[in-house]
């Protein structure tokens, strides 16, 4: 009987329902692309904010500590250096998948043959590695300085066989120099001297524009430094810092053992500057703060703006739903008040109308949250031109808000059934 | 002992006394009438002997026990089990059928049986509209239908609030009739009515007047048929 009264109470009141279902699915749609999207937008954002460069700069223990001691940010004074064959093992520490690019920086001087100094710099530009865990990876400046724009030529090509004898020069460097494309510098270092091609002049828009750029083994064997390496940028995905995290930065053995194990299992920036410090040997991994932080606050405000349009929208849902249960129950006060006449206690009245709202729930819930994964979707390819992976979270969050919003949306409705006396509806008085 | 006695029973809405210390006896297997002007308190009487309504004071004895002080569920539990209630707009639930209006009461009492539905609707005379809905059915079917739900729990008391008030003469003679077949078989009928030859019909009537009983009249010749006046 339960349910016939149920089915054929949705029959006659199908408008009213499919109100209701609409108005849940605006709301469900609304919370499963947002809730997608923020579980999802870290990476996606973190992506897109790798397009500012590195967030992690590795240097030598020594060099690090007279940097900070006398404020120096660039140039080898010390004459250490951390070693080229442990670059290599960036990509097998614990966040290994977070390290999405990284480049090392060897630099030195060489004599033109007009006389005039000029820094060069031995980078990678699109270096190709076999990893010891089989997996292939292309980096270097080509994407770590993916705002460089090539003003003539073109990027250099590492994997071409002339790559050790070409190279890049900034605009300022061209300048000055009076340099095109494909003209050719001839450079004298302090071990060797090398004819370079010029394949491309880019513009940095900073002192990067008065470098010329080599492959590392051109720079190493212009300055003798086979072997070494000045510094490595890392970008990587990472968590915004929190309490916990800058705790750590400072002395991570002043953690417990279970802050120790939640830091280091999280893609914090310190706990990732960590794990660099430990494969590489007598280094310290910076964090460049600027950035790191950047990316925290839009990470924020992002999530936070999603989380206030859930928010709102379920709160639009609650009050949608409030006025047709509400409405609903006013129209079938004379039914109810019946019921209540006949011998139905609140109870069963309350768990019919609740079953009837809840099943209309259950319909709008699932067709609201598919179209939340087309909206998701939408989002994602107009926003960071790439798919939101639904979160099987996002599944049982949007169920369990659904239940609670359409709940508290019938708080009216049921109070106002609750009240209701037969004698007011059944005789008009 | 009387199946219900109301004693020094009063309902006071403000200054407005709906029922003023009414005394009231109904015997068990008795058809009693309840007869009055428009606010003379019948419909409030009517809703605290159906225990839809609670006294201002005094002692509502059904069965010996008093009901007047008892909580809202309780009073739901005796409109349940001891009371069946027939109202004259019929409230029949739009989107059931009439057996299923049936099985409502039914439902909310025990176990929904829809043979012993069935049984009521053939009763009333409906068998054959078991399937149709309150839209398919004229008001005399409709209220049919409420008389087969009213007593389909085998309740104490039949309460009736102008049951005839929405019929034609036809159907009015139907729904007496059944009330005498009701009166018959043992069942206690309360009726409320403004109709005269339906309140003639009963065993006794009670008259009420600015929430008092006014008077009160034995029907001699009581037979349970209805006599209908013709005006000239």
């Amino acid at each position: 009987m339960f349910i016939r009264m149920i089915a054929k109470a949705f029959l006659r009141q199908w408008k009213k329902m499919a109100m209701i279902a609409l108005t849940i699915a605006l709301g469900a749609s609304l919370a499963t692309a947002m809730l997608s999207v923020m579980m999802d937008v870290e990476d996606k954002i973190n992506q897109e904010l790798k397009a500012y460069g590195a967030n992690i700069t590795v240097v030598p223990k020594n060099s690090s500590v007279i940097s900070e001691l006398y404020d120096v940010e660039d140039g080898n004074i010390t004459g250490s250096y951390l070693r080229e064959d442990e670059l290599g093992k960036i990509k097998t520490i614990f966040w290994a998948f977070n390290i999405i690019d990284y480049s090392p920086f060897i630099s030195t001087t060489a004599v033109l043959e007009n006389g005039d100094e000029a820094t060069v710099t031995g980078t990678w530009f699109n270096h190709h590695m076999d990893l010891p865990t089989g997996e292939t990876l292309d980096a270097g400046i080509a994407s770590l300085r993916s705002w460089w724009d090539i003003t003539e030529g073109e990027w250099l090509d590492e994997q071409s066989s002339m790559a050790e004898h070409e190279a890049m020069v900034g605009t300022a460097f061209a300048e000055k120099e009076g340099i095109s494309a494909g003209d050719e510098i001839t450079l004298d270092g302090d071990n060797e001297k090398l004819t370079v091609t010029v394949v491309g002049i880019f513009d940095a828009g900073g002192e990067e524009d008065d470098i010329i750029y080599v492959a590392v083994d051109t720079a190493q064997a212009l300055g003798g430094l086979e072997g070494n390496i000045d510094s490595i940028e890392v970008s990587a995905l990472t968590t915004p810092d929190n309490e916990l995290a800058e705790m750590a930065a400072k002395n991570p053995g002043a953690l417990s053992v279970s802050q120790y194990e939640t830091w280091y299992c999280t893609a914090y920036t310190s706990s990732v500057c960590y794990q660099i410090e430990e494969v590489i040997t007598d280094s310290v991994a910076n964090v460049v703060r600027q950035v790191a932080d950047s990316e925290g606050q839009i990470l924020e405000k992002m999530k936070l703006l999603m989380v206030l349009i859930t928010i709102l929208s379920l709160v639009g849902s609650a009050l949608g739903i409030c006025n047709l249960v509400t409405a609903s129950v006013m129209e079938r006060s004379q039914e109810i008040g019946l019921m209540k006449a006949v011998g139905a206690h609140n109870p069963a009245i309350t768990g019919l109308v609740l079953c009837e709202i809840l099943v209309t729930a259950v319909i709008g819930g699932v067709a609201g949250f598919f179209a939340g994964i087309g909206f998701a979707q939408i989002i994602g390819q107009s926003v960071f031109a790439s798919s939101i992976s639904l979160r099987p979270m996002v599944i049982p969050v949007v169920a369990v808000l659904i239940v609670i919003v359409t709940l508290i949306g019938c708080i009216p409705a049921i109070r106002m059934l609750l009240k209701l006396r037969p004698t007011e509806v059944l005789h008009g008085k | 002992m009387s199946l219900l006695e109301l004693k020094n029973v009063s309902k006071i809405y403000g200054e407005l006394h709906a029922l003023d210390h009414v005394n009231i006896k109904v015997e068990k297997g008795e058809w009693l009438a309840i007869m009055g002007p428009s606010g003379s308190g019948k419909s409030t009487m009517m809703n605290i002997i159906g225990a839809l309504d609670r006294a201002t004071e005094g002692e509502i004895l059904l069965d010996g026990e008093d009901i007047a002080k008892k909580s809202e569920k309780a009073l739901t539990n005796i409109r349940r089990d001891k009371i069946g209630l027939i109202f004259q707009q019929f409230h029949l639930v739009s989107y059931l059928t009439a057996v299923e209006n049936v099985m409502l009461s039914q439902y909310y009492h025990s176990v929904p049986d829809e043979k012993e539905a069935l049984e009521a609707l053939e009763r009333v005379g409906l068998k054959d509209r078991a399937k149709h809905y309150p839209s398919q059915l004229s008001g005399g079917e409709q209220q049919r239908v409420c008389v087969a739900r009213a007593l389909i729990n085998y309740p104490e008391i039949i309460l009736a609030d102008e049951p005839t008030g929405n019929l034609d003469e036809a159907n009015e003679e139907i729904v007496v009739e059944l009330f005498r077949k009701l009166h018959q078989e043992g069942t206690t009928l309360i009726v409320v009515t403004h109709n005269p030859e339906v309140a003639e019909v009963a065993q006794r009537t009670i008259v009420l007047r600015n929430g008092k009983v006014d008077h009160e009249t034995i029907n001699e010749n009581f037979t349970g048929k209805i006599k209908h006046i013709t005006l000239m």
